[in-house]
Parts: structure tokens; sequence; C-alpha cells
């Protein structure tokens, strides 16, 4: 923590974030300073390119950080919106681990067998390019409950990039690796456990990282277009991506930011969390 | 060309160990032989004496990492054969030899398990060949680290240590083993002149201590006559002995044999040799390897 305090880098990154807020405050705020009459050309070519005449274009429109400072402790204390939160991580924490379950392996065997390749890897690429979003409707026909439609759909976002990455970084072991540990006795078992498995690992960790990264784009678009699995929570609970929908249905403007801005903590929360956990299980890469 | 080495030579056997005798008998290999035919090997014979340091001196690319290959068991060979202490490793009925713990490489740029410290890849060998038990091994590894000066750097990741260590640490590891033979293919390619100079003392006295065959792959003429008992100077592609030389300075040496007369002698005597090898490879083009 010391060490985090006196770090510029760390203070270069709360200044780069109060400057945003400054600037968001003052660009939201446009409708009150720009009200004197000194403004009125300024204003005038505004309409005259087809904007709003009264505030600045874009950011003249977004809730102050102020503003949303305020609905967000009025929200603070509601549980639904907490409820949001674990059922957005729920989605993606289930959409991520059934990925990682199912495509570490599957990603190993099409490294390490011509045949699983030979038929397994065809299909996969007709797939791969389907962006999850397309299966939407598709899960939603032929999965029982809304719910297991969008963790599917979620585990479409991390599944493909990890399995890419755990064949890539499974070929990719260096072939002095294999010929040490087979003169040195090892059987095929020992070489999958002790040379196979870790020469993939900062693979897999990569690619889970950045399947996290998707998953979380991936559940907000599918609580939105699939109305947040309404039968298990109605309107509570439907998730971060329902949260905003419906906060944009009922006008709370200020709300759809503290919704965008609770997925950017939820993100970069679950991106620390994989981080963390991929510097525990590859302590060597650090000494590079 | 020198025609008196195509047969075998047993001029000045060490007889400093009984095993690791290595009889490569008329060995060929072509690389496609169905399409472009590329003979990396032609007719190549050459007897190791057991515990003998036996330099093999090319240019680049000229093959002798193929021959190398074939004795580890990595490669096969399209004819001839390689007896080991009487085993027969490889032939033209079984052109590849299986790798076993009695025949480690020391690769050229190092193959240490870059996710196992330095004593998890000391102790790797006798683990997994069940010899050891794996408190055991890790003593055995302890000591023998020690004893290569390496105590400091057990626990550390080969990412985590210079490369000069990387190498001697690579070197335990193969000697964990109980080898016959160590196969190391330019493993001090890499490493910077000043550091190479300690390396070659380094694995002087690691080999006074654990007498083992070593056949040794370099493309430095200096570093072939100060390590080796015999150097072994081969043709560019196709590889074979061109030229054999009895380095008659007696071990054990160290760093002031460079400066003797003798040892420039031997140089003066070999360096044409070399050179023209390394002419015919740089005219033919051949790819670094």
């Amino acid at each position: 923590m010391k060490k985090m305090l006196s770090n510029p880098a760390f203070w270069r990154g709360v200044a780069s974030i109060a400057v945003f807020l400054i600037l968001w405050e003052i660009g939201s705020r446009s409708k009150q300073w720009m009200a004197p009459e000194f403004f009125t050309p300024f204003k005038e070519f505004l309409g005259a390119m087809g904007f709003k005449k009264d505030y600045l274009p874009w950011v003249g429109a977004v809730p102050a950080p102020s503003a949303v400072l305020d609905s967000w402790t009025a929200v603070f204390v509601d549980t639904s919106y907490w409820q949001s939160w674990y059922m957005s991580f729920f989605r993606v924490m289930s959409g991520f681990i059934a990925a990682m379950i199912i495509g570490i392996p599957f990603g190993l065997s099409l490294a390490m067998s011509r045949v699983a390749h030979g038929i397994g890897f065809p299909v996969f690429e007709v797939l791969r390019p389907i962006p999850p979003l397309a299966w939407v409707p598709a899960s939603i026909i032929f999965w029982p409950t809304q719910e297991s439609a969008i963790t599917f759909i979620t585990f479409l976002g991390a599944f493909y990039t990890i399995v890419i990455n755990v064949l890539g970084g499974a070929r990719s072991i260096d072939v002095r690796y294999f010929q040490a540990a087979q003169s040195m006795g090892a059987s095929r078992a020992d070489i999958f456990r002790r040379v196979i498995l870790p020469g993939t690992l900062p693979s897999i960790v990569v690619g889970s990282a950045v399947g996290m990264g998707i998953t979380w784009e991936v559940v907000v678009a599918a609580e939105m277009i699939s109305g947040g699995g309404s039968q298990i929570g109605g309107t509570r609970g439907g998730g971060l991506g329902f949260f905003i929908w419906l906060s944009y249905v009922g006008g709370s403007y200020e709300q759809i930011v503290v919704g965008m801005i609770s997925i950017g903590i939820a993100g970069f929360v679950s991106s620390e969390l994989l981080r963390w956990g991929g510097r525990y299980v590859t302590p060597w890469l650090k000494a590079r | 060309m020198d025609q008196s080495v195509g047969a075998i030579h047993r001029e000045r056997p060490p007889a400093a160990s009984t095993r690791g005798h290595i009889l490569i008998e008329d060995v060929v290999k072509v690389y496609d032989p169905a399409g472009a035919a590329v003979m990396a090997v032609d007719h190549c014979s050459l007897e190791i004496e057991p515990g003998e340091i036996c330099m093999i001196v090319g240019p680049s690319g000229c093959g002798k990492t193929t021959l190398l290959n074939a004795i580890a068991g990595f490669h096969e060979i399209t004819s001839g054969r390689i007896v080991m202490d009487g085993e027969v490793l490889c032939s033209t009925g079984r052109p590849k030899a299986t790798p076993g713990p009695d025949r480690i490489v020391v690769f050229q740029n190092g193959a240490l398990f870059p996710w196992k410290t330095n004593l998890e890849n000391v102790v790797f060998g006798p683990v997994m060949q069940g010899k050891l038990a794996r408190k055991e091994a890790i003593d055995k590894g302890r000591a023998m680290l020690a004893d290569a000066g390496l105590s400091g750097v057990e626990h550390n990741y080969p990412g985590e240590v210079s490369s000069g260590m990387r190498r001697r640490v690579e070197i335990v590891r193969a000697l964990m083993n109980d080898p016959k033979a160590l196969l190391l293919d330019e493993p001090y390619r890499a490493l910077d002149s000043l550091t190479k100079s300690v390396m070659h003392e380094a694995l002087l006295e690691i080999y006074y201590k654990n007498k083992v065959t070593i056949f040794f792959i370099t493309h430095d003429l200096e570093e072939a006559i100060f390590l080796g008992h015999r150097v072994a100077i081969m043709t560019t592609r196709p590889c074979k002995p061109k030229k054999i030389l009895n380095v008659d300075i007696p071990h054990p040496r160290d760093y002031g044999v460079l400066t003797s007369k003798r040892f420039r002698e031997l140089i003066e005597e070999t360096n044409d040799a070399v050179h023209e090898e390394a002419l015919k490879a740089f005219q033919a083009g051949e790819k670094e390897g």
C-alpha cells in the first residue's frame, strides 16, 4: 500500500481519472454556463450544424458525475441493484467456468491428436466467426429457460477465445522440452502433466483474461435482448444489462450511467481476480 | 580432401571409463529422399572411446546436429548403424533410436523447463525413471548443484539466472541421470567469450569428477582443441569426418593451455581444414542451424 502511494504511476492514474470527471462535469453543465448572451453566436452555429442549441453536443446530454453519484447513493441501498450485480456475476462466472471446463480439454485434444484436430477443428472454425449475440434467438428457442440461454451465450463468448489460445499455446511449446523429457525417461502421461500442461498454462491465462472481457460484453447484451430472465426475478434482479435497459425505458438517465459504471467496475474486478490467479499459477513468468 | 579419415580412428583411448563407447558406422542421412533428397550425412564413421571428449567441428548447417539427433534418438537415419557399448541404437532396419537417459542432450539454446525451479529441473530425470525417491533425488540434486557452485540458485527459476548458470544447471540435470554419454550441441554458442571461458573450465571440472563420454558439437576450433581429447573436423553438407586431430595436451587442462605453444601449433595444423569447409558452406549459402 505504501509502495503504491509513493508510485508516481499511481498518482498519474488518479489525476487522469480526476481530470476526466472534472471535464465531464463541466461538459454536462454546459446548459448552465452557456446561458449568457456571449455564447449566442456559438449556439447559432450549433443549431446550423443540426444540434440542439442550448448545450454542448453529446456531452451536454449526459448526466453529470455529481448527478450520477446522487442516483448511485439512492440505488446503493436498493436490494434490486445488488441483485442485478449478483445475477450478472453469476451468469458471467457460470458461462466462463463452463467455457474453461470444456474449452481447455477441447483445445488440448485438438493440439495433441491429429484425429481430434481433423474431426473437431473444421466444425469449430465454421462456428467460431458467428458472434455470440447472433445465437440469442436460437438459444432462447432451444434452451428450456431464459437463464440457461443467457448462460449459454456467455459461455460462447469465452469458449472460442480459450480454445484458440490453448491450441496455439500447446502447439508452440518448444520441441526441445519434449525431447529432453523423453530422454530423461518421462512417459506420455508424464509429458502431458509435466510439459504440455505447464507449457500451455500461460496461454490458458491469456485466453481466459480475453475471454472474461468478452463474457462481460456478451452478458450485458444478452440481458438487454432477452429481458433479463424476467420469470425468475421479474424487474428485480435481471442483471446489470437489464438494469440499464430498465433505466433507459424508465427515463432515468443517471441510472443508465450508474449501470454502465457498475459494469466497468465488475469487469475490472473480474479481470483483476483473473490476473491475480494467473500470476499465482505461473510464478516463473515474473522472472522475465 | 584428406583420405586417411574415412576409417575408424582409435589412436588415443583415454581409458578413463569403461562405458560410453560409441561406434558410428557408415551412417547416411538423406532428408526428403522422395523429393529434394538433401544429403546431410554421407557415410560417416567415427568411434568414440569410453570417457573420451570428442569434439565435432564444422561450419553451421553442415549436418553435425543431424548426427547428434541420430545418436539421441530424435531423428531417423537413412542407413548405417550406431552402436553404444555393444547395443545397436539404430541401424538401417531400425532407423530411429529410442531416446534414453544413457544419452542426454544439452541443447544449443538450453532446454531447462522454465516452469520448474532449477532444483526441480535437476531432479526430473531420476524421479521420472523411478531410480530415486523424490526426497533422495532432492538430496542428490542439492549436492550436485553445490558441487557445481550453484547452491544459491536452487530455488530460482531458470529465467531468473544468467545464461551461463542455466547451462551449468542443465549439465548437472544431465549428469543426474547417470548417463553414459553427454551430447552437447553448441551449448555455449550464445554466450559471450568471457562467460564461455569460465564455462569451459567448469565443464572440465565437472568432467574430471564424472568421467562420461562427451560428444560435443561446436564451430569454434579453439574451444574444440581446448576441451577435446580428439577433434573431428567435418566436411560441410554432406557431413563426414575430414580430418581427425589427436590433441596431445595432457588433461587436466586449465586456461594456461590457451597460450601454450602446442595449442597454437594444433590450431595452425587444423585451421586451414576448418576454413576450407567454412568457405564451402558460405558459398553453398547454407542456412544457420
